[in-house]
């Protein structure tokens, strides 16, 4: 147990010392309450269009000007943190759960279990992730779960992987040997003994991967898959705004920078995390 | 004792490409089930999407007997697996089936659009190798400098940022405020390059931060101390010392951003309007022409293996240890 602490103290001592991290894990923390809060923060509601003001360049009534339907771009791009953060973080939960058990299985009992479920995750891994979760995506049809579903299912094998090395590892060590010995099952051995041994890497995957689950959201939705209008979403809004880009550049600047700014934060705050956790993968 | 130290060079050089080709030979082995894969997946894909093949094909008007008569024709009333079988058999022979759009075979389209995306990543991938691992060397030899502080943080923005956001900013500030280059196309080199620039941001951002690490890495070793020590100039102990051990990594790096290029690609033809398969992609995805957009996947599942194979191949011969995992105990 005191070695448990010490080691989390450890954590927390290298954590604060990397300003980065602090400014990305403050970033992603204003960034939830934004989400949480957003019909008190936004001056309109995402919907509300106004003719009058269509395509207003950024002022004081609107922050970020408005867009073709005369709608405040501020409230939506506040609206859409909702959509980004909801999918970055169920996708890469289901992404973390599913490929993890599997990974974790495999690990666990190795010969033909291993070599079906890593043969599957290859074929998985050959096609690119953004790829994978298009193809996933059309086929689902559009909307906010079959997107997070696709996003997700691209990144099992990362997980799988990560979470089989580090039981590969974990395996034959004397610990897990005593557990067998009193009579654990595979099943409470992987749970209670395997699985909170090897959280490290998997949670620095996930910060980066909900960074990567957002971008390709983004992706996703610029290119007419997952979200439909009128859901305010950053990528859904940048492909609206493409077609006024001659005359109405700001639109396509805020809702991008949006999504530059999220991700920068959790690349900080996962870079600070990997350092923090395993200050020999320190670069 | 001479002649016979040559002799052991001669075999162990021949020992040495017999395992090469050992360990090649073992790869392309494993593509076999990557490709069975791949094709189930799509095959699976295909089978799930909404809506009726032989409807789609035949348009609204067609009679329900017309339908029924398409769809024993095609074979949609058998098996799933008889099915999968015949799929593959076609796709053996070059047949993915049809576009329900255009109703022209998609493996042709795919392959129309196929050598624009190949111009683009290729240019793509060489300017993220050629200005990404510079940088990250430069970075690595004058550590915490501002030039590497500038480059890393330029890094860190690059692989932040949504690919078809800067694509948009380039257009925005190339071609609708100074008006240097043409915002579609790609025929002429002038066209190719704000695509291309667009698309290898991340890659470079990315390619570069790894040469820095493992640049750092390398230079802190006790045999670059000696390569020092004895008087080497300090551009040969790095490009010649140090460089070669700090390329393993780089060299995986690079190989696995061909798969996010072809990822961005999708994206950045698209804002570019560049006619490769991105732009494909997403024009049947709009359209919802599913055989054409899971043919595409099928098509770039099948080159990123291929790309991933030759990688691995190349890594055996950078790479000692891979001899020294596939020669057995020698």
């Amino acid at each position: 147990m005191s070695a448990a602490k010490s080691k989390q103290a450890g954590f927390w001592s290298r954590f604060r010392k990397n300003k980065m991290a602090l400014c990305g894990a403050f970033m992603i923390l204003g960034l939830v309450v934004v989400a949480v809060f957003a019909p008190l923060i936004a001056p309109y509601p995402f919907d509300e269009q106004d003719f009058s003001v269509a395509q207003e360049p950024p002022s004081f009534g609107h922050w970020f000007g408005t867009d073709e339907f005369g709608r405040d771009i501020f409230s939506r791009i506040v609206y859409a943190s909702r959509i980004s953060l909801e999918v970055g973080f169920v996708a890469v939960s289901i992404g973390m759960f599913i490929g993890g058990l599997l990974g974790a299985i495999a690990g666990f009992y190795g010969r033909l279990t291993d070599n079906v479920i890593m043969r599957s995750m290859d074929v998985l891994l050959a096609v690119p992730s953004t790829i994978l979760a298009i193809a996933i995506a059309a086929t689902l049809g559009p909307g906010l779960f079959n997107l997070m579903l696709a996003v997700g299912i691209a990144t099992i094998p990362r997980y799988a992987r990560i979470v089989r090395a580090s039981v590969l590892t974990l395996r034959h060590l004397e610990f897990i040997e005593a557990a067998q010995a009193v009579g654990s099952s595979d099943f409470r051995i992987i749970r209670k003994h395997i699985l909170p041994n090897c959280m490290a890497p998997v949670i620095v995957q996930a910060t980066l991967g909900v960074a990567s689950a957002i971008l390709n959201t983004a992706g996703l939705s610029f290119i007419g898959l997952g979200i439909q209008p009128p859901t305010p979403e950053w990528g859904a809004m940048l492909s609206g705004a493409r077609s006024y880009i001659r005359d109405y550049p700001y639109m396509t600047i805020f809702p991008g920078l949006a999504i530059m700014l999220t991700v920068l934060s959790l690349n900080f705050l996962g870079d600070g995390l990997r350092d923090a956790l395993d200050p020999k993968l320190k670069r | 004792m001479f002649p016979s130290f040559l002799v052991f060079e001669f075999f162990s050089y021949g020992l040495e490409v017999r395992v090469v080709w050992r360990y090649i030979l073992r790869r392309i082995v494993y593509l076999v089930p990557v490709f069975i894969g791949i094709s189930f997946f799509v095959f699976f894909m295909l089978h799930m999407t909404p809506g009726d093949p032989a409807k789609m094909i035949l348009g609204d008007t067609a009679t329900e007997e017309s339908v029924q008569e398409l769809r024993e024709e095609m074979g949609l009333n058998d098996p799933f697996l008889a099915q999968y079988w015949r799929y593959i058999k076609n796709a053996v022979r070059g047949n993915i089936g049809k576009s329900y759009i255009t109703k022209s075979s998609v493996a042709h389209e795919v392959s129309q659009a196929f050598p624009a995306t190949v111009k683009l990543a290729l240019f793509s991938i060489a300017i993220a190798i050629f200005v990404g691992i510079p940088l990250g060397i430069i970075s690595a030899i004058r550590q915490y400098s501002l030039m590497d502080n500038i480059a890393m943080g330029f890094a860190l923005i690059g692989i932040s940022m949504p690919v078809f956001w800067l694509g948009l900013l380039l257009i925005l500030f190339f071609c609708v405020k100074l008006g240097w280059f043409p915002a579609s196309g790609f025929d002429t080199f002038r066209q190719m390059i704000l695509p291309a620039v667009t698309l290898s941001t991340p890659s470079l951002a990315i390619i570069s931060r790894i040469s820095r690490s493992s640049m750092l890495e390398v230079i802190r070793q006790d045999y670059i101390r000696t390569a020092r020590a004895k008087g080497q100039v300090e551009f040969r102990v790095i490009c010649n010392h140090a460089l070669s051990n700090a390329l393993i990594p780089i060299v995986t790096i690079v190989g696995l951003q061909f798969g996010a290029l072809l990822e961005g690609a999708v994206v950045t033809e698209s804002v570019f309007a560049v006619p490769g398969i991105g732009s494909l992609l997403v024009e049947a995805i709009k359209t919802r022409d599913y055989p054409m957009v899971l043919g595409g996947v099928l098509f770039i599942g099948i080159v990123f293996s291929l790309v991933n194979l030759a990688i691995d191949v190349l890594y055996a011969y950078i790479d000692p240890r891979i001899k020294a995992q596939y020669g057995g105990s020698g």
